[in-house]
């Protein structure tokens, strides 16, 4: 029994550790910080924007899709507004570019952006 | 997530049991605050045929420039993406001729929703037939369903999407009835297009209302619809034809 109880352990060991060192990713890792256009004023604080802001979009996803709500400040074109990054021309880096706000921290957690296979990942929202 | 919650949720579910507390009351559907796609309306087109000439595509160009469809592309031309055609048509009985815009036609009951397979295809409160990208698997069975050849299939991946018209490779699209402007209380880009060249042959409004000028309309003129016989309720009504 122990013989199989050891390597279970070992690994629910390192899951474990696995699970800190994301979370500390998550609420320390290297971010974008500062970029937003204004600071402090981000619909939720920066701690709940780095853990649920793809709960957000995709729940305003659906309400805009479907509803048609369309509010100012939780559309995915908000948040490009706000966290664009200039490139050394003065306009705002696409998605292709590593400076991009969304990427500065994907291209570290090696989650793909699905968004912007469809959407402009420049600001520049059109109402 | 409570911070992001929406109370026009909780509105629209208290609407819907006062609707069923009150069984035989004939009541209006619910409308959740905020939302933009209002249950009592229908968006419709009425186009006026005898106004529209052979020659004349501004409908048509100022679509493509607006959403970005008609942007130059790799494949082949007859794959292009086209949201809107210009079609000249013969009655061969009479020989009259017509010419006319022809985009996704708004149905009520629209095949296109029928037949997805992924509810990628929906209707709108507001009768705006769309397509959920979100969810679209690109299958274009709903190409094949629609007898109006008013959807297109993206072949390649887009970049520089237009504002308010997100566009994915391997994704169906088609006239939204420029849902965002709509949305925002502006006309559809081809409506003010159309008006912009003089000729003013498309009117743009809510079919529901019996006093919009687009229903006065329709009660004087009984336009025509294309494919009538399919009996799919079309919301875009062509008047001349």
């Amino acid at each position: 029994m122990v013989g199989v109880r050891t390597p279970v352990l070992a690994a629910l060991l390192l899951m474990a550790f696995a699970l800190v060192f994301a979370t500390d990713f998550v609420a320390t890792g290297a971010m974008a910080e500062g970029t937003a256009k204004w600071p402090g004023q981000c619909v939720a604080d920066s701690a709940t924007m780095r853990r649920n802001h793809f709960e957000m979009l995709l729940h305003q996803r659906d309400d805009t899709m479907r509803l048609g709500e369309r509010p100012s400040d939780r559309s995915l074109g908000a948040c490009l507004d706000c966290h664009a990054v200039k490139g050394a021309d003065g306009h705002a880096v696409t998605a292709a570019d590593s400076r991009h706000f969304c990427r500065t921290c994907h291209d570290s957690a090696a989650v793909r952006i699905d968004c912007f296979s469809c959407h402009n990942s420049a600001p520049g929202r059109g109402k | 997530m409570t911070d992001v919650s929406n109370p026009s949720r909780r509105s629209l579910l208290a609407g819907l049991a006062t609707l069923t507390l009150a069984p035989g009351i004939v009541l209006m559907a619910p409308q959740p605050a905020g939302a933009a796609a209002t249950a009592g309306k229908r968006w419709g087109l009425l186009i006026d045929t005898t106004k529209c000439s052979s020659g004349c595509d501004a409908c048509v160009q100022a679509c493509g420039a607006e959403h970005g469809w008609s942007d130059p592309t790799h494949g082949r031309p007859d794959q292009a993406p086209r949201w809107v055609r210009k079609v000249d048509v013969k009655d061969p009985a009479s020989g009259k001729t017509a010419s006319l815009p022809v985009m996704c036609q708004h149905c009520a009951k629209p095949p296109c929703v029928d037949v997805c397979p992924t509810g990628a295809s929906f209707k709108r409160a507001d009768g705006i037939v769309l397509v959920d990208r979100h969810i679209c698997i690109g299958c274009r069975y709903c190409m094949m369903a629609c007898p109006f050849k008013a959807r297109s299939f993206v072949h390649e991946d887009v970049t520089s999407q237009r504002p308010g018209t997100p566009r994915g490779n391997g994704t169906v699209e088609g006239c939204t009835l420029c849902v965002t402007r709509v949305d925002a209380g502006k006309l559809p880009v081809c409506v003010d297009a159309c008006a912009g060249t003089g000729k003013g042959a498309i009117l743009f409004g809510d079919l529901n209302d019996p006093n919009s000028a687009i229903s006065r309309r329709v009660r004087e003129v009984a336009p025509a619809r294309l494919r009538a016989d399919l009996r799919l309720d079309t919301g875009v009504h062509y008047q001349g034809l």
